[in-house]
């Protein structure tokens, strides 16, 4: 059964999706074990598969045995059985979490939502994983419908931000659908090595240029670079805590994959940066996109909003890394979307904890009864918010520091100066709360007790919920640490495996 | 040059972690008092023991390496206990003991609140210390630099007013702003250089640079270290953060947090551009103005101070860059009483602090204009303070005298007259501020009777011990600790064999 282990975790997805509403049908508790084993089980597949890649190389599956280009094919090399990894291991400790979260939020909604999130991986693990460029746009449409359809079942206004989104998305998959087109027409060929092998003979035609043109700002719209963003602040805000917490780590990381995957593998580090500027300009407009959502983020009075804008600024740093088109730049924007991945997950699940708790995430009413509260919440938000400001040991840190690199062997001063002034610019915004949860004493009038309250198990909740809302916040974000100190691993064991040809 | 032996061994990073260790430790026994001051004062003697077990092989030459793992590839997170570095981690870790005594002391004296908290971020403080002490590498002293940055940070805003949370803000809007400025200059380092290791005399080896670039380059470093270094005009973090309990003032802003800065100013004159660089494109002339400047304006301004803690921040200031000059002179002689001063500057400080703290403690007076004939009733903490200021001052037979007149001497060797004057006149200003305080407690009646005599024994003894050992290094400096021998050997090494 090995040989086509690549499709195992998109079908096991797509499996569960679709069988969860008839096994929940009568039982509707079932829907999160149900959930739960099946994302554990993503995991250790896709763990299972990048040690094989590892040891042995790049694996492919055709699918219904049809050889490409004819047929389908998914292959799982360093890069995407990395990322694969990156998303599901994530998305275990987001749906771990969730259960505390959705019975508050969306309470009997749970099938449905569990169905979508299923969906919503399985869209992401198929996009992660096939090698054909027209099967990457129907995982890429499923991914996006399970996306809105997360997003939307949250609060009142969640049905308009999705709707928003829904309209913008389309329009990027559209625009994605419209490129690859313009490169059938070219090359006759979907399969994306296929593709590769052909297009530097054709080089000139202007329908080449077109469908780089057309891919890229399809893609700029699903991973928000800026001036694409639009729509994402208030998806995130909106969405329920534990959609924000799915969407926000997932969503924009794996639009960043498919453009790492098609600039650089399909059209070629050569042709996307000399023949055609476009690795600067998604350079420039990072570097804008990481002073903007900086700068916005700060003047966000509401937590998952200030969370929201700080991601576009984050995603500058994804796509400065790919803009820089040189090795280190690469290194840096692999690595940051898994930095990013735990960062902001592990960020939009406080922002879960704090919603539960209090029942608002307003950053003007926290105060210092919320480290009594929520001490352990508040230490994982500590540890993250520094893994953002990039302070060693977090993971963070490794992100800037081959940024940097990359930005100097770039020779761009600019490129440099964003980086670091965006680190700072975090610093104030994150400092900003952590001032407040720390050393702000709350209001007296409202007379509050602020001892720990009443402990259960061994003592280590103290004032946190359940140890589901806990334990997976406070291992996503200390394994911050771990990724710091380990990055090296990382970087020399499985990125710098695939670093494109020609950088 | 030979480079020295370089012998694999653990006892480096022993030394780093055991008041990492000590952390955990002492936020689990946040109930327990006693267990809870033994974690800190046991990881302060084992630090210091194993610190003081790596000084023989540093005498002989033989340097303790040892690599964690590689943080980015092909750089590792590696300590090295040179002489340099072992020279820093003796007096920051021996000077550690004594504030833990003191720290207890201290906190019980004002029944401060959150103790767990202010030791625990002690240690790590230390940890970050040591770390930057053996740093081998440049990336590994940034790791570090950047650790001791954020632990800092909760002692600073430890009484969570709000001068203190102000305070805490413009200390991160300093420090970590240098933060960034010098991982800039080390991945640009790292991109000329191709290394990052420390090496006596540079690290640039034959790479080549336009005036323009090296220039820039510098000032970047210069920003990254002389913010903890407090070099004018980046020190006004240092007189704000004096809100902080003065334990932490007289460790962390007299020994640890700033004597970091300065070390790292001189690991950047002499082990990553070296003379001959500084030499070449007149650094060393820049660098000299500046501390020189500093040197000056602070002495200055520590006249106007009412306040004790702000007075002997701007003694801090100044006297840090007496340190700066020795290195930016690069003659034998400056560079031994610059590392000299280093010693001996936070032997003095720290004296001063652990005084200005007691007077706190016992009788709640923080300006200098309110301590008239406070002599009478503390003679201890007053001589100790004293002998103190008479050191920094410059006169003998306490060691400030050596280290200045190292300094001194070394500005002759560079055939320079102009920073030799700086010292005379600093050594002046010193006396002047100094003179009326002592006068004052000695000489004046007080208006209002004191009902308190000498603070705790727990902080009197060190603050004595401390007094006592400025004599001592004064009369001899090779003492205990062989800090004159570590010196000149550290000198020597910059200046590639040429020294004494």
């Amino acid at each position: 059964m090995m040989h086509n282990s690549p499709a195992l975790v998109p079908l096991l997805f797509l499996g569960t999706a679709i069988s969860l509403p008839v096994l929940a049908i009568k039982k509707t508790k079932a829907a999160y074990p149900v959930t739960i084993v099946a994302s554990f089980g993503s995991i250790i597949i896709s763990s299972h598969n990048i040690f094989r890649v590892l040891r042995n190389g790049p694996l492919t599956y055709h699918f219904g045995g049809w050889f490409p280009p004819i047929g389908i094919e998914y292959m799982l090399d360093p890069l995407s059985s990395f990322v694969a990894l990156v998303v599901n291991v994530i998305a275990f400790f987001v749906l771990w979490h969730s259960r505390g979260i959705q019975e508050r939020e969306i309470p009997g909604k749970s099938v449905p939502f569990y169905a979508l999130a299923l969906l919503y991986l399985c869209g992401a693990n198929g996009i992660i994983v096939t090698g054909d460029l027209f099967n990457l746009y129907v995982f890429l449409e499923i991914f996006s419908l399970a996306g809105y359809g997360l997003i939307g079942i949250g609060e009142k206004q969640a049905p308009v931000a999705s709707f928003r989104y829904l309209i913008m998305g389309t329009v990027g998959a559209s625009f994605y659908l419209l490129g690859i087109g313009f490169l059938y027409i070219v090359t006759g060929s979907l399969n994306m090595a296929d593709v590769r092998n052909i297009l530097p003979h054709i080089h000139g035609n202007p329908a080449v240029t077109a469908a780089l043109s057309l891919i890229f700002i399809g893609m700029g719209i699903k991973m928000a670079i800026f001036p694409l963003h639009g729509w994402l602040p208030d998806a995130y805000t909106y969405a329920p805590s534990t959609s924000s917490a799915m969407v926000a780590p997932i969503g924009t990381k794996i639009a960043a994959y498919v453009l790492i995957r098609i600039l650089f593998f399909v059209f070629g580090v050569e042709f996307v940066s000399r023949s055609l500027p476009i690795t600067d300009l998604i350079a420039w407009l990072s570097a804008i996109g990481i002073l903007y959502g900086s700068v916005m983020a700060m003047a966000q009075n509401e937590m998952k909003r200030m969370l929201a804008y700080s991601s576009i600024a984050q995603i500058g740093y994804i796509g400065l890394g790919i803009g820089l088109a040189n090795p280190l730049g690469y290194i840096g924007a692999v690595l940051h979307i898994l930095n990013h991945a735990f960062m902001k997950g592990s960020l939009f699940l406080v922002a879960a904890n704090l919603r539960r708790k209090t029942g608002r995430s307003d950053i003007a009413k926290l105060d210092a009864s919320l480290r009594k509260k929520l001490p352990w919440t508040m230490a994982a938000f500590t540890v993250a918010a520094l893994s953002m400001i990039g302070l060693p040991p977090t993971a963070g840190f490794f992100s800037k520091w081959y940024l940097a690199l990359g930005a100097i062997d770039k020779g761009n001063w600019v490129f440099l100066a964003v980086i670091l002034i965006s680190s700072l610019l975090n610093a104030v915004y994150f400092f900003r709360i952590l001032e407040k949860v720390y050393l702000i004493p709350p209001p007296q009038t409202t007379g509050e007790d602020l001892r720990p309250e009443a402990r259960k198990g061994w003592g280590f909740l103290v004032g946190e919920e359940t140890y589901s809302l806990m334990i997976p916040v406070v291992i996503v974000s200390f394994s911050l640490l771990l990724i710091g100190i380990g990055n090296a691993t990382i970087v020399k064991e499985v990125i710098q495996r695939i670093i494109p040809l020609g950088m | 040059m030979t480079s020295p032996e370089i012998y694999s061994s653990t006892l480096p990073f022993y030394a780093v972690m055991v008041s990492l260790i000590a952390m955990p430790l002492i936020l689990l026994s946040s109930r327990h008092v006693i267990l809870r001051e033994f974690w800190t004062l046991a990881a302060s003697i084992a630090k210091f023991s194993l610190v003081f077990l790596l000084l023989p092989g540093a005498l002989a030459g033989r340097v303790a390496g040892f690599t964690f793992w590689e943080i980015s590839p092909g750089i590792a997170l590696a300590l090295k206990a040179d002489q340099f570095g072992v020279f820093f981690a003796l007096i920051a870790s021996g000077l550690w003991i004594l504030t833990s005594i003191y720290s207890i002391g201290y906190v019980r004296g004002l029944k401060e609140h959150k103790q767990t908290r202010y030791f625990a971020s002690f240690a790590v403080c230390l940890s970050a210390t040591i770390g930057i002490a053996f740093a081998a590498n440049l990336l590994t002293f940034v790791f570090f630099y950047e650790i001791l940055t954020i632990a800092t940070y909760p002692l600073v805003i430890h009484k969570e007013t709000k001068i203190a949370v102000s305070a805490g803000r413009k200390y991160l809007v300093y420090t970590l702003t240098a933060g960034v400025l010098l991982i800039a200059a080390t991945a640009w380092t790292y991109r000329t250089a191709g290394t990052l290791d420390f090496r006596a005399g540079g690290l640039f080896g034959d790479a080549s640079f336009s005036p323009a670039a090296i220039t820039a380059l510098f000032l970047l470093f210069l920003c990254g270290v002389g913010v903890k270094a407090a070099i004018m005009p980046l020190h006004s973090w240092l007189p704000a953060a004096m809100v902080a309990p003065t334990p932490v003032s007289a460790l962390l802003h007299a020994v640890a947090v700033v004597k970091s800065g300065v070390f790292g100013v001189v690991r950047v004159v002499g082990f990553v551009f070296g003379p001959a660089l500084m030499h070449q494109f007149d650094l060393n002339i820049f660098l000299a103005t500046v501390a020189g400047a500093t040197i000056i304006l602070a002495s200055l301004l520590a006249f106007r101070q009412d306040n004790l803690k702000h007075l002997l921040a701007y003694s801090t200031v100044g006297h840090l860059s007496y340190i700066v000059l020795g290195a930016a002179l690069i003659s034998p002689a400056s560079l031994v009483g610059g590392l000299l001063h280093i010693a001996n500057h936070a032997t003095m400080k720290i004296t001063l602090f652990f005084c200005a703290g007691a007077i706190y403690v016992r009788h709640h007076k923080e300006k200098i204009s309110e301590l008239d004939g406070i002599g009478r009733v503390m003679p201890w903490t007053m001589g100790a303070f004293t002998l103190a200021a008479i050191g920094l001052a410059g006169i003998p037979p306490v060691n400030g005298f050596i280290s200045k007149w190292q300094l001194g001497l070394g500005s002759l060797q560079a055939g320079e007259l102009l920073p030799l004057a700086v010292l005379v006149l600093s050594g002046l200003l010193n006396a002047g501020y100094f003179a009326p305080i002592i006068f004052r407690a000695f000489l004046k009646t007080p208006t209002v009777p004191y009902e308190q005599g000498e603070a705790s024994p727990a902080m009197v003894i060190p603050l004595v011990i401390t007094a006592v050992l400025s004599l001592l290094l004064g009369l001899d400096p090779d003492l205990f600790f062989h800090f004159h021998r570590l010196a000149v050997a550290v000198s020597g090494s910059i200046l590639g064999g040429i020294g004494q």
